[in-house]
Parts: structure tokens; sequence; C-alpha cells
């Protein structure tokens, strides 16, 4: 019984001359807090897709809990967890009954989600408002219920699809200690985000650009080892290599910026 | 380029990039006119037979095996009373029954005319005639074996009796075709704006195009311009559909015809636009729209069920369903041949309203998001 | 002239209040940022000072126009980016900014002067539909067909929103070389760092506005010492270093911890020794405490920290 969560090896995934995802490899250990970067278009999302059971792979593979993700897709999805960017929780619900759908969804008997909702409300410190539709909760209040509503029938694995885009700076955080507390309880997380600074939250990252891994590995490694003071700094430096594309200056009459 | 210019270009782009919207708005009523049309026409295969034979015996077997072997009548039922007709009727079971007389073969046999009941439930008076035919010459054949066998002198005297139902579509095929015609161009047409400008608006184009110099009137007739050149042309569609597929005639101009076709269809149009220059949602919108034109026209554009014969109440409302305008002008060009001096009236309540529902949209659309 | 003023603007949605009395000015020229995350009433503001929807309470003029009654010809004269994609995807690169062009009653070979920097990174795909563009790409076209008519205020909604770190940088490079063309652009961000790349800023959340000013004056108005500490064990620490007796509050900022002390009148340097004693006795003998400069996300919290309406409640502080 091996004790990785996610391997992946060559996995490609191609749309007619376009390869959007070309031979990526690696390897998740079960526990750990895994970042998935990559700039837009980079193929992060393709990657995820496959993994999570909704596209097919065009060539390498991937196990995802123990199960092919090209023969077993079903299985994957039974076992993992997932949180979309766009939509999450149904607004007309009320946190409760949104709970008891996706419980429900996943086979958990009534005791069991009663016992999950009670859990997840006393967590997550919002019991005063579980009766109130999640369209008129604030959206941090909605990210975090709706990341543990995609624990619910508390899977292995858990994939994140940039959960924190657009929250204020402290639920931000609080969002990453729900997440530090997953993976204390043994739940291994994949992440994307756009935000540098969370990268450092994890215990190891990879960076995509067009389609391939450019760097892998511990944050505080991968900056030693590319000697900058930050993974946004890395970043930039993997996603354009001949630097950011500088504007250039407007060659208009009134002389502007003629320096 | 001007600004009207810029949004006409805009919108051709997107019909002509969006394949499947394209082909719906064209090939949808093509095909919808087929459905119904065939829909209403009793299929002369397989007719129903029902057989009423009091009294059984070589004659009327042989005759009833003649019509058995014939390949348009399947009989489904041998009946020996001729009251054990009705439930068959009733039910659909049977379209035709052939009912024998008692003393059917001792009439034969004695050189007398014999009596056939032949009963045809009319679906369209067209098709009953043809089932009554097709009777005839299944006896006459058999009349015609008997006699080389030496049995049938007298020949068989046929008493055709059509049995009456209430049955809407009873209007020949010719009254009921242009009728079908502005039915399915007045969905397409207000369902293609309504959800075109609600998908400006969903998808959040409408925003941009809102803080802008442009005004109601300017992205309103950019929307319905292009959709009237494609209406058009669904218009020609359905009407060679009707020459050449359901044989109606077309006995006056066709240049007014098509002319009116293109006024009904800017009618429709601006009727799709005041719906969604009010909603917001694709869906609504779209719900909208069939619901503002499906149900008038069926019930009151003259289209099924006839205007004349309808209370005054509702004859007064159909003057407001534009349906019922088209369908008298297509009728009358297509069937009597009449020219514009006789639709003039109708044309003008078209043009009215087409007036009047783009006026409406204009006002009441929405400068603001809310 | 302001180029934009606002006084005592409110709205609301249903139960929601989405602006909750906003005044501020604008002057020509500035690069004026709204920065403050989801749900803080921005996008509402933008929509506001556009002529898209009209406040409950309040008055707004943008370069002299009312919001309200001189629509039309504000409509003339802004430029304005929405919040989503809002251009036609199923258009190319070149098709969205003629038709945009040609709505204004220009053309875009009149206008190139004004877009050629932006539109040189966008020149390779100018034929390609723009629903197949990357999202930083998309984000510079939108900015294109907002300017392509020379308006006089750019209203940028969001533009950096779901947008990779590296084409952030670059758009924001772009707004830089605008602002020397002498154009006044109001921004608004969720990203807390980009707030360094504006004149002056503006903190809102929960639709009240927390300070307004320079990036350097919000940073400088920080009431107290920061200190950043180092801990491998980054996230024991963090939890280890709140149940210190005087901590304030504690963050994990990347590979950094933020901690602010409650007592005001100490010198940083005596609170860092006091953390790293408590730090060693904890058992984070590794850890190493300094004094920070704070960042414009250390005065955000710190200002939505003691604003108790606008609190979210944290797990395992309450109940």
């Amino acid at each position: 019984m091996s004790d990785l969560a996610i391997q992946v090896k060559d996995l490609t995934r191609r749309f007619g001359d376009f390869i959007a995802v070309d031979r990526i490899s690696f390897e998740v250990k079960e526990g750990e807090v895994f970042g998935f970067l990559g700039a837009n278009g980079a193929g992060k999302t393709t990657a995820i897709r496959m993994l999570i059971g909704l596209l097919q792979p065009t060539g390498g593979s991937a196990r995802v809990a123990g199960y092919d993700v090209a023969t077993q897709a079903e299985q994957v999805k039974r076992s993992i967890g997932y949180m979309s960017q766009r939509f999450s929780l149904y607004e007309d619900l009320t946190p409760r009954e949104n709970i008891r759908l996706y419980g429900g969804i996943y086979g958990l008997t009534r005791e069991q989600i009663r016992t999950r909702t009670a859990q997840m409300l006393d967590r997550l410190g919002i019991s005063s408002v579980a009766d109130t539709a999640v369209r008129s909760l604030p959206l941090g209040w909605r990210q975090k219920l709706a990341f543990s509503v995609a624990l619910v029938h508390q899977p292995r694995i858990v994939f994140l699809d940039e959960p924190t885009s657009g929250v204020d700076p402290i639920t931000r955080r609080q969002f990453w200690e729900l997440i530090y507390d997953a993976a204390a309880n043994g739940t291994t997380v994949l992440v994307t985000t756009h935000y540098m600074d969370e990268a450092e939250y994890c215990d190891r990252i990879s960076i995509m650009v067009a389609g391939r891994i450019a760097a892998m590995g511990a944050p505080m490694q991968l900056k030693r080892d590319s000697q900058v003071a930050s993974i946004d700094e890395l970043f930039v430096q993997l996603a354009r290599p001949d630097g950011p594309t500088r504007p250039t200056r407007p060659s208009s009459p009134s002389g502007e910026g003629s320096r | 380029m001007t600004a009207l210019g810029g949004l006409l270009r805009k919108e051709w782009f997107h019909i002509r990039r969006d394949r499947r919207t394209a082909t719906v708005l064209i090939a949808l009523p093509v095909v919808q006119v087929l459905l119904f049309g065939y829909a209403i026409r009793t299929d002369v295969d397989n007719v129903r037979l029902a057989v009423v034979d009091p009294a059984p015996d070589a004659q009327t077997i042989s005759l009833r095996n003649r019509f058995a072997a014939a390949d348009v009548f399947r009989t489904v039922a041998v009946v020996p009373r001729i009251t054990d007709l009705d439930p068959l009727f009733e039910s659909g079971a049977a379209q035709q029954a052939i009912v024998f007389y008692p003393g059917f073969s001792r009439d034969l046999g004695r050189g007398e005319p014999a009596k056939l009941l032949i009963i045809t439930d009319a679906t369209e008076p067209n098709t009953g005639s043809l089932l009554q035919s097709y009777a005839q010459a299944v006896v006459n054949q058999w009349v015609g074996g008997a006699s080389r066998a030496g049995g049938a002198g007298g020949g068989v005297h046929i008493v055709p009796q059509v049995r009456m139902r209430f049955n809407p579509t009873r209007e020949s095929k010719n009254l009921f075709v242009p009728g079908l015609m502005a039915f399915v161009l007045t969905i397409i047409s207000s369902m293609m704006t309504a959800i075109s400008l609600t998908r400006e608006k969903e998808t959040g184009t409408m925003e941009a195009l809102l803080v802008s110099p442009l005004r109601p009137w300017q992205i309103i007739v950019g929307k319905v311009t292009p959709y009237l050149a494609i209406g058009f042309v669904s218009v020609v569609l359905v009407i060679v559909e009707a020459l050449l597929v359901f044989h109606v005639p077309l006995r006056g101009s066709v240049p007014l015809l098509l002319v009116e076709g293109a006024l009904y269809i800017l009618v429709s149009l601006s009727l799709g636009i005041l719906i969604s220059a009010r909603t917001s949602s694709q869906r609504v919108a779209m719900m909208f729209a069939l619901l503002g034109t499906m149900l008038p026209n069926i019930l009151l554009s003259g289209f099924i069920f006839p205007l004349e014969s309808m209370p005054s109440a509702l004859q007064a409302i159909s003057y407001v369903v534009p349906g019922r305008w088209f369908v008298t002008i297509a009728r009358g060009i297509m069937l009597k041949g009449i020219g514009f001096e006789y639709v003039w009236r109708e044309t003008l309540f078209l043009a009215a309203m087409a007036a009047v529902l783009l006026a409406a949209s204009v006002r009441s659309f929405n400068e603001r998001l809310e | 002239m302001d180029a934009i003023k606002a006084e005592a603007l409110e709205k609301r949605f249903a139960t929601t209040v989405a602006l909750d009395k906003v005044s501020f000015t604008i002057d020509q020229g500035e690069l004026f940022g709204f920065i403050g995350p989801d749900g803080g009433g921005k996008t509402t503001l933008f929509r506001i000072l556009v002529s898209l929807l009209t406040p409950d309470a309040g008055r707004a003029q943008v370069l002299g126009f009312d919001v309200v009654r001189d629509y039309r010809a504000l409509r003339l004269r802004v430029g304005y980016m929405a919040g989503r994609f809002s251009l036609y995807p199923d258009l190319s690169v070149e098709e969205n900014l003629t038709f945009f062009a040609s709505v204004f009653g220009t053309t875009v070979e009149r206008e190139y002067a004004q877009i050629e920097p932006i539109y040189a990174q966008l020149e390779p795909f100018r034929n390609r539909h723009a629903g197949a563009l990357s999202g930083g790409m998309k984000q510079k076209l939108a900015l294109c067909c907002a300017l392509v008519h020379r308006p006089d205020v750019l209203f940028l909604d969001e533009p950096t929103t779901g947008v990779d770190a590296v084409s952030r940088r670059e758009f924001w490079d772009l707004l830089g070389v605008l602002k020397q063309g002498g154009l006044t652009t109001v921004v608004s961000t969720p990203y807390m760092d980009e707030a360094t790349r504006c004149d002056r800023v503006a903190l809102m959340h929960r639709g009240k506005l927390l300070g307004l000013d320079a990036p350097s004056g919000i940073i400088a108005a920080f009431d107290r010492p920061l200190l950043g500490v180092h801990a491998a064990q980054r996230y024991k620490a963090l939890l280890a270093l709140r149940t210190y007796e005087h901590a304030q509050s504690a963050y994990p900022f990347g590979d950094v911890l933020h901690y602010t002390d409650a007592r005001t009148d100490l010198p940083a340097e005596a609170i860092g020794a006091d953390i790293k004693r408590f730090l060693d006795a904890s058992g984070f003998s590794d850890a190493s405490v300094e004094p920070l400069t704070p960042t414009v996300e250390d005065s955000f919290i710190a200002r939505t920290e003691s604003d108790p309406g606008s609190r979210t409640p944290d797990p395992g502080r309450f109940q």
C-alpha cells in the first residue's frame, strides 16, 4: 500500500495540434499540502481536470487515491473532494441544506450527515447562520463553508481551485488554517492559487509553464536554488525568462515619455 | 464606420460564427412545417379496418380476405353488430369499417345488388374520399373476380357513409399550411431576438455598450436588422416547402407575399426585443417569447380553430395577434390570388404593430443596470 | 478641477449595504486604487461613477458631470472596463477593437498612438478569437477597447483578478505608461500588493472607506511596531505566538509570521526580545525575530480587525 496520494507519470493532453499538458510527472504524498501553480493558459486547469476524472488524458498516466484516472474515473470522483472557484454552493439553500445535499450525494447516512453538520458548523463558527441562505453570507464565510462541504465525506484527497480568490486578508489566512487542519488529519490537499504568498504555505509546489513543469520542490529549497527572495520572483523568472514584457513608450507626437 | 454600422457588423459576426443557432434559425422552421404538416395528414397506409359481419359465410369471408390482402388495409376487428363499431371509432382503433348488410350473400346469389356499407372516419375530407376510393376499388376487383366465377350478377351496391367527428383540423391542407407558416416563423423570430439581447446582458457585454455613445434605438435596430435578413430566408424556405411538399397553390403575387412575410417577421422580432428589453435572463426571455407567440398563434390566429366560430370577445382579442393578420394575407395571396388592394388593411395592421412594438422597446430599454 | 468627486454615496441591495456614506476626491492625472476584497463595494461604486447605477443617497461628479443627471455626456468621456471579461469571445482581437472604436465614432487607425503600448503585446494574436486568449491577454484587450476612444478618465474594475502574477505586473507597467500620458485612472483590486503602484489608495471593506492616502501614508499610519518571525515549524509557531499573553495579532505572510503586540508603549526591539524568549521557551529555538516595515495588507488587516462590524468569525475563537 503506497503512501502516495497522487502519482502522475508523463501525463499529456492534446487538443488537436495544441499540447495543453506536455508529459508532466510528479507525486504527492498523503497528508501533503501541494501547491499547483502556473500562469493562465499554462495547462494547470487542464491537468487538474484530468486528475479529478473530468477529462481523459491523451497520453501518460495518473493514479489518484489509488485509482487510475483514465479507466477508473468514477472511483476517483468518489474518493476525492473538489472545490471549484466558480461554483461551490447553492446560493438559495442554507448551509445546513447544502451540507445535507452533498452528504447525500456522497452516500452518507442521515446519522453521519447529522454528525458532520454539527462538527462543521461548530468548527467554522457559523452555527448562528446555519439556516440563513448562503447568498446572504459574506464571501469569506461562503468559501470556508464550501471547503468544509468538499470534505463532508472525508475524502483522502481534496482539490482546491483558487479557493481564496477575492477573499479578504483575514479570512484568507483563516482558510489556510482550515487547510492545515485537514492536512494534519491526513487529508492530502492540492491547491491552485494566484496569491504567491500562499505558495509559501505549501509543503511543496510545482510551477507549470507552457504545459510543462518548470520547477518543483519545497518553497524554501526553490528560493535558495534560484537565489530569489520570494516565490513571486521565481514565478516571474520562469514565466518570462526574457524578463517581463516591458511596455513600449507611446510614440505620440506630443513628446511625452520620450526617454 | 458609423456606430450603427459597427453594430451590424458585429451582429453579423455573431450569427455567422454561431453555427448552431444559424442552423436552428433556418432549418427549424422548415423542419417544423414538415413535421406538423405530415402529422396532420392521415396515413393512407395501414388503414385500420373494422368488419361487421352478422352472418359470415363463404362470400363475406371471401370479400373480407380480399380486403385483408390489400396492403392499404389492416383488419383490426371483426364484430357481429354495427353497434359494436362505436367504441372502435371513438377510441381510434378503427378508421374505416365495412358492414355487410344481412342477406348480402343471398342477394348476390339472386343477382340483386348486395348492400355493403362503408363507413369512413373523416379526419380530413381529402383523405376520407381517398379511403372511400380504395375500398371501392377492392370491392370492384372482388366483384370482377366473382362475376368470372359466375356468382355476382347484380354487382355490389356500396353505400358510402362518412362519419363526422369534431376535429379541428378538418380544414383542408391548403387553408392549414399558411397558418402553420405563421406559427412557426413567429416563434423562431421572437425567440432569437429575445435570446440575443439578453445574452448580452448575461455575459456582461451590455455594460460596455451602455457606457458608450450608443442610444437605445441604435442597439435595437442593430439587433433586429440581421435577424430580419435571416428570418426572410426562413420565409422563403417555408413558402417553397408549402409549394413543393404540400402542393399548396400560389395564385397571387410572389413579391407581395415575400414582402408581407418580411413584415410579419419584423413584428415578431420586435416582440422579441420588447420582451428582452424588460428581462435580463435568457431563460425567462425565451419563456415569455414562447408564451407570447405560441399560445396566441395556436388559439387565435385562425390557424387551427376558425375565428368565425369563436365568441366575439375572443375575436376582438385576435385583432392584436399578428398571426391572425398574416394568415389572412397569406391565404388570400396564395389561395385566392388577390392583390395588395385587398390586403392593405391587414398590412396596415401589421405595420402598425411593428411600429408600436419597436417604439415600446426603445422606450422601455433600460439605460442603466437596474 | 477634481476629476472625480463623491459625496456620501449610499447604495443598498435588498438587505445588504453595498456603500455606506462613501466620500472622496480624485485629482486629474492620478492613478488611484480602490483596494479591498470582494463584497467591499468596489464594483457598485464604479458602476455608480460610470452611470450604470444610481446611488440611493449622496452625489458624485465625474469631470464635472453629475453621474445621475448628465449621464449621456459622461458616457462619452469615460472609459470603462467591467469586472468580468465583457468583450465578445467569438470576435477576434481586431474585430473587438474595431467595433468599440466604431461605437465611439472613431477608428483604430486614428487612435493608434493611444493604445500602441498595449496593442504591441496583443498584435501577434490579432486574429485570434477573444475567447481563446489567456486571462492576462483578455484583460489587455479589454484595456485597449476601453482606451480606444481616448477617454479623459479610465475606470478599471478588478482588471487583474484571476490573472497570473506576471501578467499582473505587466498590466500595472502599462498603467504606469498611460499615466505618463496624463490619463486619470481609477482601478480596483483585491491584491493588496498592487496598492504600492498607485499614487493614492482607498481601502474598502463592507461598503466603507477604511483609509484614503498615498500608500506610504497608509503604512505610516500603522500605529504600532510590526515584527517578523521566521521559524521552521511555521504553523506551530503561529499557534504558539497567539497564546502569548501580550499578543495582539499573529498572521502568516508567506514564510514569515507578522506579529503585533498589545503593548503600544514598547519599542520594537524590546517586543522582539520578549517574543524571542517566549518562542525559545516554547521549543522554537531556531526562531528569529526582526522589525518589519508594514505593508498595505498589514494596515488593512489592522483596520478590519478593529472594526467589529466587519469582522468575520474566527474558527475556534468564538463560541
